[in-house]
């Protein structure tokens, strides 16, 4: 603890979980897209979708979707924002069954046609836990420089997606594997520490048996 | 000279404070410079940033259009604002212009605007409007009331160490009080009062403030929120005057930290944030929740954060 901890963040209210970490939720959904969006469709699910209106906390996730962080003060006008680039923005309420009560899915359309699918709850203090990627199970908070890397489950793919991070000198400080049934397609989530560079990813997306590697920075 | 120290204990930190003839802010500042591997400087800039974010808030905040997102808050700022600027207020410019302060802070929270959470979102308007009105009040330079900052830090610090800051865990008194706290420190240095007097005035704030529940209306942090802010300075400056006249808090402020934990574990969950009690649940709190969300929609304004059974 330090601080910054006591004074901070600087952020745009009124509720950490509600506003800051509704934001993040929607740029980790622009990370993971990799381009631009064109359409969101945003589900709301618990106390996300009874009380979005009052924290705005769909302002907050469309502003991460177009990239705006935690403290800028545009979150307030991102509906228009949104409208004025061409951003086409679909709220609705659901029940998501087991969600922790403050998660949102965001399914995104690219320019390019490209689509992502991601759910994620706001955790408290403005902290985050994204539990799914297009359909997949995953386990990101966004602290970390994470890798999401998609891949046919079979034998020695973990071994040489690890060997090549530690290789590098790379730290794994959170590790999670789930596949849809065996040899299948698996994702593996992989929070890391350390300094390096995007061609670690290059690296890991040519191994064999990978379909994609995808490398968010700290959101 | 080595003042190695940890936040368990706020008197140790004013002891270490008076043994050195420092204020508290000066042996804050070198310790977090050694525990960050920063230099004194780059956390002294980073902290004005802060500082410049809060006096940024003031303007926006008394705009008389302000309105929350849901509606139901915005414009008190303005209204106690043109009273204070006015020489008409009932309590004189000091305190009236604190008042207006807090409520400028809190209400542009409400409204989506940027703030510096202080500790809290919810408690983000007392600790700048303390500051920001000793600085216009008493003519004080920029600096020091930065550096005034890395002392309410401290006594944040020791409140987050030993007890909590989140209504949803203490209560009210968990983020109000500890802003409070926090503040009446800062004032006490900023009064050229000694370490020893500002660890007094985070007792007496704390202990003025013990045991007030979080009962948000319809779950958002408007009402009662905002108006506790304007109470909280309120309280961070009774704290100090009390503090620099020499009057000692009975209870150690340590001790006084504890309680408020334990006050804090014994308060009902419907007390906590959850909106299941107290304001929230009265027939004008419910009549309202209706009217922002909707007949019916949720049971409460709980945000479901699950802070109240951790």
């Amino acid at each position: 603890m330090n601080v910054f901890d006591i004074l901070g963040p600087v952020m745009i209210g009124p509720s950490s979980s509600h506003t800051a970490g509704a934001a993040r939720l929607g740029r980790v959904a622009l990370a993971l897209l990799g381009e631009p969006a064109q359409k969101a469709r945003i589900l709301f699910h618990g106390s996300f979708a009874k009380t979005y209106k009052g924290h705005g906390t769909d302002k907050a996730v469309i502003a991460g979707i177009m990239g705006m962080t935690t403290d800028d003060s545009r979150i307030r006008n991102a509906p228009e924002i949104a409208a004025q680039h061409g951003l086409e923005v679909v709220i609705e309420t659901g029940d998501i069954d087991g969600a922790h009560p403050n998660t949102a899915r965001i399914a995104l359309t690219g320019a390019s046609g490209r689509t992502v699918t991601m759910q994620g709850s706001s955790i408290g203090g403005g902290n985050i836990l994204v539990t799914q990627v297009n359909g997949l199970d995953v386990s990101l908070t966004g602290q970390y420089v994470t890798m999401i890397v998609r891949h046919r489950d079979t034998a020695g793919v973990i071994a040489a997606v690890t060997e090549v991070l530690s290789s590098a000198g790379v730290n794994i400080c959170n590790f999670r594997l789930s596949r849809q049934y065996r040899g299948g397609e698996a994702v593996m989530t992989i929070e890391l520490e350390g300094s390096f560079g995007p061609d670690l990813n290059d690296r890991i997306q040519a191994l064999p048996n990978i379909y994609s590697s995808t490398m968010l920075l700290p959101i | 000279m080595n003042t190695d120290f940890d936040y368990t204990s706020l008197a140790a930190i004013a002891d270490a404070a008076q043994k050195a003839g420092e204020p508290i802010s000066a042996l804050v500042l070198r310790q977090q410079s050694r525990q960050l591997e920063r230099d004194e400087r780059s956390l002294y800039d980073q902290m004005a940033q802060n500082y410049t974010v809060m006096a940024e808030c003031i303007g926006p905040g008394c705009d008389p259009d302000l309105r929350s997102a849901s509606g139901l808050t915005g414009g008190s700022a303005a209204k106690m604002r043109a009273v204070s600027e006015s020489g008409r207020s009932l309590t004189g410019s000091l305190l009236s212009g604190a008042l207006y302060r807090a409520l400028a802070v809190s209400e542009l929270n409400a409204a989506m605007g940027r703030i510096v959470a202080a500790p809290t979102a919810g408690s983000c308007g007392i600790l700048p409007a303390a500051v920001l009105t000793m600085q216009a009040e008493k003519g004080l330079s920029e600096e020091a009331c930065v550096r005034s900052l890395f002392t309410a830090s401290a006594v944040g610090m020791v409140i987050a160490g030993n007890a909590c800051l989140a209504g949803a865990q203490g209560g009210c008194q968990a983020e109000c009080g500890s802003a409070a706290a926090m503040a009446a420190a800062a004032i006490v240095e900023l009064a050229g009062g000694t370490p020893k007097m500002a660890e007094h005035a985070v007792a007496i704030a704390l202990k003025n403030i013990l045991g007030l529940i979080c009962d948000p209306v319809a779950g958002l942090v408007e009402i009662p929120c905002i108006k506790r802010n304007a109470s909280g300075v309120a309280g961070a400056f009774v704290a100090a005057e009390l503090a620099l006249a020499g009057i000692e808090s009975a209870i150690p402020a340590d001790e006084v930290i504890l309680a408020m934990k334990k006050v804090g574990d014994t308060m009902p969950a419907a007390l906590r944030e959850t909106a299941e009690g107290g304001l929230a649940t009265t027939p004008t709190g419910r009549r309202l929740h209706d009217q922002v969300f909707g007949p019916g929609s949720a049971a409460s304004g709980c945000s479901g954060c699950g802070g109240c059974k951790a």
